[in-house]
């Protein structure tokens, strides 16, 4: 019929069509800083995985005779620490915890506290009300406190570690979650959705999540540096896993005795979670302007 | 604006109150016994029993709580199982050096932070900018207990110019900052603590001063034919609130957050005391030192909200 | 009369036809022309709160007891100004809100009453296009994915939704291969509201309601638009409610125009009548306003003077006296109501003037009279 008379740019050729994700992909290829760290933790990830065809020595078989070991010693090639283990074999088998201790619980907290914001945002009212205030109460403690308290009280330990983690991430990602849902709920296309007939579940799986997602996952990324710094903090403060099992937290510790010997020892530990920390947080930058952008 | 002071402040008490149930709580995640935890393993079946009723363990959770928080407004925080004294005393001597290295931590990061973030954001998108912008990242990435660290190994191990621990001979009650021998004890921990506000400070430092700079009223000041100082004031006046509240906020982490810096650095804060607490299940002082961190967390997000509503005209008053 | 709707040519799949009339009511109006929508006292507002505890201290009166039946086949427009009570209207319509009081019935079945019509089929049968903003779309979907999401909540396969969607991309002048797989913000406003227009008859529904549709268009486009709508209407058999606050838009697409006044209609009639014999001064004084082609038509005194009452809580009597030029005492005594109204063909004013036995001294003649005489004095 009267197809194509009205619309003149109809007639132009199409330009490449890229869908959201495919847009994102394509900045963050010319952002060669984030590439770079995003290498980096892709190494220390590996380097943790394959740590058992990295290094053939055991990281928990302490050799009295060879203690503190400094760097550059023939055969260890990062020396050795109190007890004489090898240290190149304890930081990479040391990153397995660390960064389980890392990823676990910011992954928990998002589905928990994504889920509940979501709940929230979407319901309104006193649902909204009766969420919210709980996490605000748990705002009310520093995430150090919060994480040191409870994971004390229950005794320390890898798993009540993770356990603490999880419940200080909730209420930050709960807030991002339930903003974001809250935004997007008053939007037209919403409104357009529900007037389709759609019941809840089809609005927010098809309309709502996907432009939600976004800033809950950037926010999530930007607490997996803080969490890989908090759990090692824990560690640190012996509330980690247990002896002799490796964990970068765990060393720094326990190398303290040994500053007044061999005071680079000590320092390796600390690098690790440092560069681990550090490049977690560049990505997540990255990631963050990456996916900002509006055309 | 009274009538928002008046509500924010009627808001933080059921905030609180729920503060305290959490800590109230912290109790029973112990494993075994909550009374096992607060008695010395050795205690006889006597004491166990008293404890029983004076707790009132036998009892159900909300007079439980009920009881815990009539003694708490009172003041009684109970014993430390360690020390036998009583908990609020133990609290009051630590809070007051805690409060002591973190605001003197956030005062250097924000003397620094606010003027390198400042010449950021007039120099956007240069290698000034980027070299800041890294320096803040770096400063919230490094683990702060590890710079504490490798700050005893440079100045205390290999120069031996600062003592690596403690507080001191005096002691806290007579330390005073203007007496280098005292002070000396201090500055590590200080340096420490201050590296991630440096960080945070920065980068919202430049961020606000940016976002202001960007407005049309700092074109229209130009255009009057004001100079580049005078402009800067302006900008700075606007963009100062923002500022002062990171700074609050980071002020009252500092406060909470205190225990693995203190631990490095034998520093006898509140930090310190909980560690020790956790340690040997100290749970009296675990549970009074939580409970006064978190209410001073709520107070200073308070007090950081209260100030910004003065100060920014454009927040809605009333 | 017809029993059931012709199906729409370009619809794909099989929808359950309503019955023109159940529940036996009577139509109003003419055989050929039978109510549609019929609106009976509804009402919306919205608590205003403050104080120190956020206790509601009054009532925005949003919609405040509106009647008014929009007939088959037909194009109603609602003017006014904005803060009126246009959109909220049309989300109550719509039941995206909960009237607090008062009716809708469609195809003369009460809308979520017991025996009446059921809120999924409303929704199949009444659709709705907004204004273009830019989140009129989801971001995320291609907008061919935006067309067929409604499709595919009844349950229409993928692959028929799918293909329904193109087909109406088509009919809506975009081509389907082109357009389909783009993004909204790859497409122009003008576009992005034809898509608005090819989701909202996805599940060929009878009854259009357009808010402000054409309005965040530049002219040249919202020409096409507008021309596009009265084709769309013709092919597939539809009804339009029209809210704009563009005089000009409305006279060029309406044939009946409703006008609203802080909540309330003030006057109702045919397109016509109303813009050339408005019976309520407020009609009279937006027609006024309007900038005429004609560079020496120039405007001297304003037509609209004061400020608009306040909507909370508003006060007894006529709610326009404070800027109409003939208020009198009856005014503040006693709101007018709209009038009587028998069919299509009716002008109705809710206005003292209009109304012989008010006790109005003009009562018995219209604001468009009045004005004239003023004039010539």
């Amino acid at each position: 019929m009267t197809d194509a008379t009205f619309d003149t740019s109809s007639r132009s050729a199409a330009p490449r069509v890229r869908s959201y994700w495919q847009s994102v992909g394509h900045r963050l290829s010319y952002d060669h800083v984030t590439l770079l760290f995003a290498g980096i933790i892709l190494l220390v990830v590996l380097s943790a995985v394959f740590a058992p065809w990295l290094t053939s020595i055991d990281p928990n078989k302490p050799q009295m005779i060879a203690r503190l070991k400094p760097i550059g010693t023939a055969g260890r090639w990062l020396g050795t620490d109190e007890l004489g283990r090898d240290m190149l074999a304890r930081l990479l088998y040391g990153g397995r915890v660390s960064l389980a201790m890392g990823l676990v619980p910011v992954a928990l907290a998002t589905l928990i506290g994504g889920f509940l914001g979501v709940v929230a945002g979407y319901a309104g009212g006193f649902v909204n009300t009766a969420i919210m205030r709980v996490m605000d109460v748990f705002y009310a403690f520093p995430s150090v406190l919060l994480a040191v308290a409870v994971s004390g009280m229950m005794g320390g330990g890898m798993l009540n570690g993770l356990l603490a983690l999880t419940l200080v991430f909730i209420p930050p990602l709960c807030r991002i979650s339930e903003t974001a849902t809250a935004q997007v709920r008053s939007l037209d296309f919403v409104e357009a959705a529900r007037a389709s007939g759609a019941g809840m579940g089809s609005v927010i799986v098809h309309h709502i999540l996907g432009n939600v997602l976004g800033p809950v996952f950037i926010y999530a990324s930007s607490l997996i540096s803080v969490s890989v710094l908090l759990a090692a903090g824990l560690s640190f403060l012996g509330l980690g896993v247990e002896p002799p099992t490796p964990d970068w937290g765990l060393m720094l510790s326990a190398l303290r005795q040994a500053i007044y010997i061999d005071p680079m020892l000590c320092a390796l530990p600390g690098v690790a979670i440092f560069i681990t920390s550090l490049s977690f947080n560049m990505v997540s930058d990255g990631l963050r302007q990456a996916m900002d952008v509006r055309q | 604006m009274w009538l928002y002071a008046l509500r924010r402040i009627l808001y933080a008490v059921p905030i609180a109150l729920g503060v305290s149930i959490i800590c109230f709580g912290l109790v029973f995640l112990a494993p075994g016994d909550p009374l096992g935890s607060l008695l010395p393993p050795d205690a006889s079946q006597a004491d166990i029993e008293y404890l029983r009723g004076v707790y009132g363990f036998d009892r159900p959770l909300p007079v439980q709580y009920f009881d815990w928080l009539m003694r708490v407004a009172s003041g009684d925080l109970g014993n430390s199982i360690q020390s036998g004294r009583p908990v609020l005393t133990e609290i009051s001597h630590a809070l007051m050096n805690t409060v002591m290295v973190s605001f003197g931590a956030v005062a250097i990061a924000f003397s620094i932070a606010f003027v390198l973030g400042t010449i950021a954001a007039y120099h956007l998108g240069t290698w000034v900018d980027r070299t800041v912008t890294g320096l803040s990242i770096a400063g919230v990435s490094v683990p702060n207990y590890w710079f504490g660290v490798v700050l005893v190994i440079v100045f205390a191990v290999e120069f031996n110019l600062l003592p690596a621990m403690g507080m001191g001979s005096g002691g806290s009650d007579n330390f005073s900052i203007f007496e280098w021998e005292q002070l000396k004890y201090a500055i590590l921990p200080i340096t420490t603590m201050s590296l991630v506000p440096l960080g945070v400070i920065m980068r919202n430092t430049r961020s606000a001063v940016a976002d202001v700079l960007s407005q049309d009223f700092v074109q229209a000041l130009r255009a009057k034919g004001l100079g580049e100082w005078a402009v800067a004031r302006h900008t700075i006046r606007n963009a100062l609130p923002q500022v002062l509240a990171v700074m609050g906020l980071q002020f009252g982490y500092l406060v909470g957050g205190s225990i693995l810096v203190e631990t490095i650095f034998n520093w006898p804060g509140t930090g310190f005391l909980l560690g020790k607490a956790i340690l040997t299940r100290d749970v009296p002082v675990v549970q009074g030192v939580v409970l006064v961190l978190a209410i001073c967390f709520v107070i200073t997000n308070l007090c950081v909200d209260l100030i910004q509503t003065a100060v920014d005209p454009r927040i809605k008053r009333g | 009369m017809d029993a059931q709707l012709a199906m729409p040519a370009a619809a794909h799949f099989d929808a359950p036809a309503i019955p023109e009339t159940g529940g036996g009511k009577a139509p109003r109006g003419s055989a050929a022309m039978p109510p549609m929508l019929v609106v009976k006292n509804l009402k919306k507002y919205f608590p205003v709160k403050g104080g120190l505890l956020n206790r509601k201290v009054g009532n925005v009166h949003a919609v405040d007891d509106i009647s008014f039946t929009v007939f088959k086949g037909e194009t109603l427009g609602v003017v006014g100004e904005s803060g009126c009570g246009k959109s909220t209207l049309a989300r109550l319509l719509m039941y995206l809100m909960q009237p607090d009081s008062g009716e809708v019935a469609f195809g003369g079945r009460a809308v979520g009453a017991k025996d009446g019509l059921p809120l999924r089929d409303l929704r199949r049968n009444l659709q709705m296009v907004f204004q273009d903003s830019y989140s009129s779309l989801n971001p995320r979907l291609p907008v061919e994915a935006s067309v067929a999401y409604g499709p595919r909540v009844h349950g229409t396969s993928a692959a028929k939704a799918r293909e329904t969607a193109r087909g109406l991309l088509g009919k809506v002048g975009l081509r389907p291969e082109l357009f389909g797989p783009r993004y909204p913000h790859e497409l122009s406003g003008g576009q992005k509201q034809r898509v608005n227009i090819a989701r909202a008859l996805a599940l060929a529904p009878k009854m259009l309601i357009l808010d402000e549709a054409v309005s965040a268009l530049d002219k040249s486009v919202e020409a096409q638009v507008l021309n596009l709508l009265r084709q769309l209407k013709r092919e597939f058999d539809l009804t339009y409610l029209f809210i704009s606050h563009d005089l000009n838009v409305v006279q060029y697409i309406s044939d009946r125009v409703m006008v609203m006044y802080l909540g309330q209609v003030v006057e109702m009639g045919p397109v016509d009548q109303i813009y050339n014999g408005p019976k309520h001064p407020y009609t009279a004084a937006l027609l006024k306003s309007r900038l005429a082609m004609d560079p020496d038509d120039k405007i001297v005194t304003p037509p609209l003077t004061g400020d608009p009452p306040n909507p909370i809580n508003p006060a007894p009597g006529c709610r326009f006296r404070s800027r109409c030029q003939f208020a009198e005492a009856i005014c503040e005594a006693k709101a007018p109501a709209l009038g009587a109204w028998a069919n299509r063909a009716s002008h109705v004013a809710a206005c003292h003037m209009a109304d012989p036995q008010s006790g109005h001294t003009r009562a018995g003649t219209s604001a468009h009279d009045a004005l004239a005489e003023e004039a010539a004095r």
